[in-house]
């Protein structure tokens, strides 16, 4: 079966002063409607990994195929295209934009495509802060709220446009175990409810176990492949 | 349109810094607005009063006898020039005039008067007294009435170079605003110059104004061409004033060079502006690019702050400019009231550069757009 992301053969090499090739050889595909997490420790090429996989960075052999669409000859345009229709991403930083409140950077991703929001996208970003709980900061500013609020939003930005893949890197990184604990059944429930595909970039145990799938990396391969129950 | 939203959005919530540079870019432009608008007025002010109250173009006769023959033909060629706003033949010779024992030299110049009007700007030019309105009344300057102690309806006598003497009523005084005029002009009927030398129904000089002043050596020379008359001799006051010309040439360049400083700054300001914004908003467009939004519009974001920032500065500049030259003209003004120079509001000069400040700054929005190009979402998400 194949999956909505395909990796074959893909290798990345940084070219400097001493070539450094951080992923070797790597196959993975991931399956449509399944929760993934990549783990590994830190340089051993899991951001890396996901950055390829989002189109945000490129291999430097090996071919990249998402929702079927083999996207190592599209152009930035083209990129930008399907990271807006097909991707949503979730950092460890939230990157909200501070010149607008919650709801406008929830908007975001659907305004860079139309116009102005139709009713219907409005109601989905109105579910999207009550399923995530943040319904009563919509009309603040993004600096004006708590770390696990930002994180949320930028979690309900990455849903507006109903991706199919969401990619998140580190997502908890920064919050308490609490906050943590909610983000991740937050996720688990978005992909109960939409059948989004879940790839989640994490060192932490507690957020890879709500997942699927466990794949790990060290120094640029794939050492484990874990299916849960 | 959303590139349009970010960047208001992005110059509204950086208040300080964009209060700053439009601060900065309405005194640029301001200062252009002052020194453009007065230095044109300056040179307007200039010529007008050089060249205002006489002829732009004189022809006179070329041959030994100092009328002009068949003079009516001239007139009606001149008549046909699309560029001649008036015209008026003039009859002119001299005399002079009685006073104690000594006689003072003065020229009388016989003219239809509305058409003298039309060049002389004389009915404005009456202070006391009316035009003339019979055969044997005359117009005497301000020095003139002076120095004879002259009141309306007094008489004049007039000595004539071939002999014998002449009696006119002075119907009224007036001031050109140049003293040597004032002094020695005389003005009167067509006919009654004509009667008085014995210049039968010839005429000494045709003069006119033309609608645009700087055209006159070009209008001047077309009449050259048509009329083709060796007995005559056109001037134009260009040629008459050849290093007024230079002078007021130099002032513009000189204008022009601070204009182009000053806009040059403007660009310069806003560009440096722009290029620190994409610096500290590199995450946020980062993080746009990598939800999806394209080069263009990214860089869009950058040409619209520019445009946003030019709009409102060079507006707001533009109502200082104008205050500005309004309250030197009111604060230099002399005691009466009147400005030192005559303020002549040039709106296409305001509109072309009010344009220029606004296409310029949306053009320094280029170089930050350029560099947001460059700009690569994993760079910025990595750098955090």
């Amino acid at each position: 079966m194949s999956g909505i992301i395909e990796l074959t053969q893909l290798n990345k090499i940084y070219r400097g002063a001493v070539d450094v090739q951080v992923l070797f050889d790597i196959n993975l595909s991931l399956a449509a409607g399944t929760c993934n997490s990549i783990m590994g420790a830190s340089g051993s090429g899991k951001t890396t990994l996901l950055n390829i996989m989002g189109t945000l960075d490129v291999p430097t052999s090996g071919d990249v195929i998402i929702d079927g669409k083999l996207v190592n000859n599209m152009t930035n345009n083209q990129l930008a295209r399907l990271r807006n229709e097909t991707i949503g991403f979730v950092f460890q930083f939230h990157h909200l934009l501070p010149e607008f409140t919650a709801l406008e950077n929830v908007l975001m991703p659907y305004l860079i495509k139309r116009r102005r929001p139709s009713r219907e996208v409005i109601n989905r970003a109105d579910e999207l802060f009550d399923m995530l709980e943040i319904a009563n900061v919509k009309h603040s500013p993004a600096t004006k709220m708590s770390g696990g609020q930002q994180q949320r939003t930028a979690i309900a930005r990455a849903l507006i446009n109903n991706p199919k893949i969401i990619l998140t890197d580190e997502p908890t990184g920064n919050l308490d175990s609490e906050t943590t604990q909610k983000i991740c059944k937050g996720f688990r429930e978005i992909n109960r409810r939409y059948g989004t595909t879940f790839i989640v970039v994490t060192h932490d145990y507690r957020v890879a176990e709500h997942t699927d799938r466990i794949v790990e990396i060290r120094d640029g391969r794939i050492i484990a492949d874990k299916t849960s129950g | 349109m959303l590139a349009f939203k970010i960047a208001l959005r992005f110059l509204t919530h950086g208040r300080s810094q964009s209060i700053l540079i439009l601060v900065g870019i309405a005194i640029a432009i301001s200062i252009q607005i002052f020194v453009g608008l007065l230095i044109d007025s300056l040179q307007r002010t200039i010529v007008d009063r050089t060249i205002g109250n006489s002829p732009h173009i004189t022809i006179s006769s070329a041959t030994d006898v100092s009328t002009i023959r068949r003079w009516q033909q001239i007139v009606s060629e001149v008549e046909n020039n699309k560029q001649v706003k008036a015209f008026s033949p003039s009859a002119t010779g001299n005399a002079f005039v009685e006073k104690d024992n000594s006689n003072l030299p003065v020229l009388v110049r016989g003219f239809p008067f509305s058409a003298a009007d039309q060049i002389y700007n004389i009915g404005d030019a009456i202070y006391d007294g009316t035009e003339y309105s019979s055969r044997r009344e005359v117009l005497i300057g301000h020095e003139l009435r002076k120095e004879l102690e002259l009141e309306v309806g007094d008489k004049l006598i007039l000595s004539l170079p071939r002999g014998g003497k002449v009696t006119l009523t002075v119907s009224g005084f007036y001031d050109l605003g140049v003293a040597s005029i004032n002094k020695s002009w005389l003005f009167t009927y067509l006919g009654t110059a004509q009667e008085i030398f014995d210049f039968g129904d010839r005429v000494t000089s045709i003069e006119m104004a033309v609608k645009d002043v700087f055209q006159a050596d070009a209008v001047a020379g077309q009449l050259e061409k048509t009329l083709n008359n060796n007995d005559i001799v056109i001037e134009n006051w260009k040629d008459q004033n050849e290093e007024l010309l230079s002078g007021l040439e130099g002032q513009k360049i000189s204008s022009a060079i601070i204009q182009i400083v000053i806009i040059a700054s403007v660009v310069i300001a806003i560009a440096s502006v722009l290029a620190i914004s994409v610096l500290q908003k590199s995450p946020e467009i980062g993080i746009l690019k990598a939800m999806g939004i394209n080069d263009f519009n990214a860089s869009l974001i950058f040409i619209y702050e520019g445009f946003l920032l030019g709009l409102v500065g060079s507006l707001a500049g533009l109502g200082l400019g104008i205050g500005l030259l309004y309250a030197f003209l009111t604060f230099t003004a002399s005691p009466e009231g009147a400005p030192i120079v005559d303020l002549y509001f040039n709106y296409g000069f305001v509109v072309r550069s009010w344009l220029i400040a606004l296409i310029a700054a949306t053009l320094a929005g280029v170089i930050p757009a350029r560099k947001s190009l460059k700009l690569n979402p994993i760079d910025v998400i990595r750098g955090r």
